[in-house]
């Protein structure tokens, strides 16, 4: 039986700023309702995967085909619905500090437009109670919540337009332990529940052993191994070793 | 060495004249097309007639204090000048002419223009770049809204529309300032200076400085965005977007104001 279609695939995806290459030929295939952790160093280049993918970055070569079609060089309104298609958790929230929680979760429904007021609150307060968080702060501004309590409605934010894809961009980075774990926690149900693909980018291991089916290390540009999650400790690969151990000598200097 | 020192000579004036040239050029060729895919977003929907009226309230009416103080002072100031030096030849009688004159066509829209881009421009290059570096410009766009319709082109066209506005209003409260030194200081007969006023009351005056308030407005509005948009790195870049926008919307504005100057009069 032939495997699903896959529902992103990057193929020799690369970019350059000025003389500094940081992809040198990306290849990577998600399936769907798969999640994916990226794991690898800062600088190695994870968020400029995510924004290639997003179209805020346009690769200089390559292709990044979701559901099958070609994501580089769209424009317009074809770029528009394929990004549809997709929801993201930012490493700082990036939140909007100048709009209530409320109209912060409804955003991508509304626009941006003030419209619907009553039928948004509750939409607002759904999403929020998915993410474990009360309808007390609706009213609040993003400013007026703890950083986790931020993620949280960022989440929230993210999910609100029941995207097929999710990115989370070092989801647990500035958290303490506990915090984070609620943050994995609530990641690995709302995969399974609302059956998104999930792909994630982090170099906090444990949230990647929790929150994702599959592992691929991104070194110099390149994915270097990708693995099930439970061969990241045993990947036989001495940079992933490295890596994951935390080791400060190896074969990445 | 000495073969080749004329030739290297030659070749360093032109890279040193040449790459703040090409810069600039760059520079200008940017900001153009910025300008015009605003412009062109703006006139396709969605439309955000909230978000312009939010910056109509901003960029006007939280700045007619400092506007209405600027006009008044300035116009005293400049009937207290004239008086002076006219006095020299006899020519006292030219104040309110000159006040009039010199409100209109120059110092109304000029003043309004800086002390209203010193406010705007730096806001918002301040707003949006701080957006940028938090990635909340990047969380617009995967929340399907577009900067440029939902950010962008709502202040511009604020703008556009809040200058001449605020334009008028500083006429006329100059032109009051050099009414009120010249009656009540300076020893004019009431009656006789509003009638020389409005005797120099010129509807083309008026037309060439709302055109000119509406090209400062664009201007301002146009810096402040463009620099905060392209704002690269965390505090320091906000910073440096900040100032960026503030310095190069005075100049643009003081440049404007002589093309248009020179060509309603030249």
């Amino acid at each position: 039986m032939a495997s699903p279609a896959p529902k992103i695939v990057l193929d020799g995806v690369t970019k350059s700023f000025g003389p500094i290459s940081v992809l040198d030929g990306v290849n990577l295939s998600i399936d769907p309702g798969e999640s994916l952790a990226i794991i690898g160093q800062s600088g190695s280049g994870k968020s400029v995967t995510l924004k290639c993918i997003l179209g805020l970055i346009q690769p200089d070569a390559g292709s990044i085909r979701v559901d099958g079609e070609e994501i580089i060089g769209q424009r317009g309104k074809e770029l528009e619905r394929l990004r549809a298609k997709f929801g993201m958790l930012f490493q700082g929230s990036a939140l909007f500090d100048s709009l209530p929680i409320w109209r912060n979760v409804t955003f991508a429904l509304t626009q941006g437009h003030h419209r619907d007021a009553a039928r948004m609150r509750m939409i607002a307060e759904e999403n929020l109670e998915r993410v474990g968080l009360d309808a007390k702060i609706l009213d609040l501004r993003p400013s007026e919540l703890s950083g986790g309590m931020q993620k949280r409605v960022a989440l929230a934010r993210a999910i609100a337009p029941r995207p097929e894809i999710i990115f989370f961009d070092e989801p647990t980075t500035g958290l303490d332990p506990i915090r984070a774990d609620v943050i994995n926690d609530l990641i690995v149900s709302l995969v399974e529940d609302l059956g998104v693909t999930a792909l994630t980018i982090t170099h906090d291991m444990a949230s990647a052993r929790k929150i994702a089916h599959r592992v691929a290390m991104l070194y110099q540009g390149k994915i270097i191994w990708r693995g099930p999650r439970d061969r990241l400790y045993d990947s036989g690969n001495p940079y992933v070793d490295q890596f994951v151990q935390g080791r400060a000598d190896g074969p990445i200097s | 060495m000495t073969v080749s020192s004329p030739a290297a000579a030659i070749a360093g004036l032109l890279v040193w004249i040449g790459t703040p040239f090409l810069a600039a050029l760059t520079a200008v060729g940017r900001v153009t097309i910025f300008a015009f895919r605003t412009i062109v977003r703006a006139l396709t929907p969605p439309y955000y007639p909230a978000r312009l009226l939010d910056q109509l309230a901003h960029i006007g009416w939280f700045s007619l204090p400092v506007v209405g103080l600027t006009a008044i002072f300035t116009g005293a100031a400049l009937a207290q000048q004239i008086f002076v030096a006219g006095s020299r030849f006899s020519a006292q009688s030219t104040v309110p002419a000159v006040v009039v004159i010199g409100m209109v066509r120059e110092l109304g829209p000029v003043l309004v223009g800086l002390m209203v881009a010193g406010r705007v421009s730096s806001a918002m290059a301040a707003e949006i770049g701080t957006m940028r570096v938090t990635e909340q410009l990047d969380a617009l766009v995967t929340l399907r809204t577009d900067a440029f319709r939902y950010l962008i082109a709502p202040r511009l066209f604020a703008s556009l529309i809040a200058l001449p506005i605020m334009v008028l209003v500083a006429n006329a409260i100059g032109i009051f300032g050099g009414y009120l030194i010249s009656v009540h200081k300076l020893g004019f007969n009431a009656a006789n200076y509003l009638g020389v006023t409005r005797r120099y009351l010129n509807s083309d005056d008026f037309a060439m400085a709302l055109v000119k308030a509406g090209v400062f407005g664009f201007f301002m509005a146009l810096m402040g965005c463009y620099h905060g948009y392209h704002t690269q790195g965390g505090a320091a870049g906000v910073g440096n977007a900040t100032r960026n926008a503030v310095v190069s919307a005075f100049v643009l504005i003081l440049i404007a104001n002589l093309v248009i100057t020179v060509m309603a009069f030249g």
